[in-house]
């Protein structure tokens, strides 16, 4: 979801027997619920593949602070500015948790950030929307955190402990960010045709790239088995994506709101709600870099990245410099 | 009775003035979340835009109580144009590259926690109950500021040389934090607030040493551009205000 | 890599009176900034806590394959835990 893509490394999944002793003991304690840390023993495939689908994680934290950060200037009131540099500051944390959780596998977070920049490493297609009015503020909370807080609740159980623990983190953190959200829909709901017009707007665009979030249908997601059998990846994208819809088609009656798919319908011997598939050439696009804001989300944080440059070294410069005079001065 | 009414009325420019400084200087602030030279300083940043944004809740919302029309702060932020507008110039500075937006903040920090330390002691106890929260949130504002300045100016060549350009830029802008005017006269007087020119040098003496840690000259002869506080801008508020108050003024008595 | 920040481990006390407790990383160029980070980072700045930073790379840790002889022999001496005494409830908590 947040790592929509990661290409796993394990070509297929390997039964017990196949594996050599190191390998088969790790198997058995991920089979057992036993945490994998650092300076464990682990296949360079597990190693890659949660190097990817961390720093994925973490490059969409931090890519994620764009579309909102846009609106804290012209947040409507006190409050509302208040709440959206928390939620904005929130991500900025979290993305950082991340990439900490990243490094504990030996690659350093410039390293990562270099490869986010230089385009090699991807970040969620959600980001790649525009916010073009306040009601997408909103629907942000509500429909993009919540389809990532149904992708990271099972996550806090990986078999990774550095991941684990920052997604139980995360979460705990997390819980308002959806609320708030729903928060702001209601408000505009409750309010002028024009408010409840800009909220319907917002989750007719929103709702596809929403459901685009879990990953490609199962049929087409080919990496996700050897994940599953790592603990890596708990629920399947079209077990995720189905909970959502289940979750938030209520949300919306409850606003007043139309979800934007005709073929929405409960459906009562599935228990859940059938609806139609996004636009997966869309994704594929947007995954390519053609997305609406592709360019613009890379070009602020190189822009970031390279304007702070001096910042950065200027304080290892100072860093330097004092630990200089220390030791002279012993 | 015409005592009273100017008494209000001093005390109501004083908590424009000191929620206008956080709200302004909390806008420009705010804009560099998710832009910031490294994530950690990102989250700091924010913190502190996020303690601005508290300070104008309770400085605005002083300040429409004081003013009796039943204006609320959110109306004193967003719906009220340049020329009511009364904080220093200093803040509405624009960001510029990171050490305008250090220096900047520095210059206010540096002045802002002295002024809520004595506000402490204000004879208004409204006015003492907001500096006493305030003043902690400034002082840690300083510390983080003051500590960069420092680290910054004695970094690297680069770092130097642009927190000497920030410092050349801004520094004409520092003294009208302490110039006092008739208001900040009566309100002296009336021990509500203190003797800016006590304040003031405090101020310099802190700017000096911290500057000199820094291995940074100011121009400390340049001229003072001052007006703010009167209501006499630069143009740069008009812009800001534009954006910050473009949606209570496009959809007008609409609840967010 | 050129230039980067080195990576600091974070240890807090809470307001309780419990002990440090690991809470994460983070990067900053030394100690001092390393604290005032953590500070903004992991307490959201709540007073009165007390935090500890130490360089990741400072830090000695026992390896896995350690794991059995160094741990096993506290698993042995149980005696060690208070579960292991039975104390009759009359005698009131202990």
């Amino acid at each position: 979801m947040y790592a929509q893509m990661v290409k796993s490394t394990g070509e297929r999944v390997k039964a017990l027997d196949e594996m050599g002793p190191e390998e088969r003991a790790f198997q058995e304690r991920v089979d057992a619920d036993i945490k994998i840390e650092p300076k464990d023993w682990m296949p360079e495939g597990y190693r890659k593949t949660l190097v990817r689908q961390i720093g994925q994680h973490a490059h969409s934290e931090i890519v994620g602070q764009l579309p909102e950060g846009n609106w804290i200037t012209r947040a409507p009131t006190l409050d509302r500015k208040a709440i959206l540099i928390a939620k904005v500051q929130d991500e900025a944390g979290h993305g950082l948790y991340l990439y900490c959780a990243a490094e504990t596998l030996g690659v350093s977070r410039d390293e990562m950030t270099e490869e986010l920049l230089s385009g090699k490493a991807k970040y969620s297609s959600i980001f790649n929307y525009p916010t073009l009015t306040w009601a997408d503020i909103g629907a942000i909370g509500w429909l993009v955190d919540g389809a990532a807080i149904m992708n990271q609740v099972p996550l806090q159980r990986c078999s990774y402990g550095p991941y684990s623990r920052a997604m139980i983190r995360i979460c705990k953190e997390e819980s308002f960010h959806q609320r708030q959200g729903y928060d702001i829909m209601m408000r505009l709901c409750e309010g002028t045709a024009e408010q409840k017009e800009m909220a319907q707007d917002a989750l007719n665009r929103f709702w596809q790239p929403a459901l685009m979030m879990f990953g490609p249908s199962d049929k087409d997601s080919v990496h996700s088995a050897q994940s599953m059998a790592w603990k890596i990846k708990q629920n399947s994208n079209d077990e995720l994506r189905q909970k959502f819809v289940d979750q938030t088609a209520p949300q919306a009656e409850y606003l007043g709101l139309n979800v934007p798919d005709p073929d929405l319908k409960w459906n009562e011997e599935k228990q859940g709600y059938d609806f139609s598939e996004p636009d997966w050439n869309e994704f594929y696009e947007v995954l390519k870099g053609n997305g609406p804001c592709n360019k613009e989300r890379m070009e602020a944080r190189q822009k970031a990245w390279n304007e702070g440059a001096w910042f950065r070294d200027g304080l290892m410069a100072n860093a330097k410099k004092k630990k200089a005079r220390r030791m002279a001065a012993e | 009775m015409t005592a009273t009414v100017k008494t209000d009325a001093a005390l109501f420019e004083l908590a424009l003035r000191m929620g206008d400084n956080a709200l302004i200087l909390g806008q420009r602030i705010g804009a560099w979340c998710g832009h910031a030279p490294a994530v950690e300083e990102d989250i700091a940043l924010a913190n502190v835009a996020l303690d601005l944004i508290g300070q104008t809740k309770m400085w605005l919302g002083l300040a429409g109580e004081l003013e009796g029309k039943g204006r609320s702060a959110d109306d004193l932020a967003f719906l009220r144009d340049a020329r009511a507008f009364r904080n220093a110039l200093l803040v509405e500075q624009p960001n510029g590259d990171f050490a305008h937006t250090l220096m900047r903040q520095y210059l206010f920090d540096a002045w802002h926690h002295p002024m809520l330390v004595a506000l402490k002691s204000s004879a208004d106890k409204r006015v003492a109950d907001i500096a006493e929260k305030a003043e902690k949130e400034a002082r840690y504002h300083l510390e983080r500021s003051e500590d960069l300045i420092v680290r910054l100016g004695d970094g690297s060549a680069e770092s130097h040389e642009r927190m000497q350009t920030a410092l050349d830029a801004l520094y004409p802008f520092a003294g009208e934090l302490y110039a006092a005017d008739a208001i900040d006269g009566d309100l002296a007087a009336r021990r509500i607030a203190p003797d800016l020119g006590e304040v003031g040098k405090r101020y310099l003496a802190s700017l000096k040493s911290t500057f000199e840690e820094a291995t940074l000259k100011a121009p400390w002869d340049a001229a003072t551009r001052k007006g703010g506080k009167q209501g006499m801008h630069s143009e740069e508020l008009g812009y800001i205000l534009a954006e910050m108050q473009w949606m209570q003024r496009a959809y007008p008595g609409a609840k967010w | 890599m050129k230039n980067e920040w080195p990576l600091w481990e974070v240890f807090i006390r809470g307001q309780h009176g419990l002990a440090h407790r690991h809470f994460g990383s983070l990067h900053a160029p030394d100690a001092e900034m390393a604290i005032k980070n953590a500070r903004d980072v992991y307490t959201r700045r709540n007073e009165g806590v007390s935090i500890w930073v130490v360089k990741a790379s400072d830090i000695a840790a026992s390896s896995p394959g350690d794991k059995e002889p160094l741990f096993e022999p506290s698993n042995s001496k149980i005696y060690r835990h208070p579960t292991f005494y039975d104390i009759p409830d009359e005698v009131g908590h202990m």
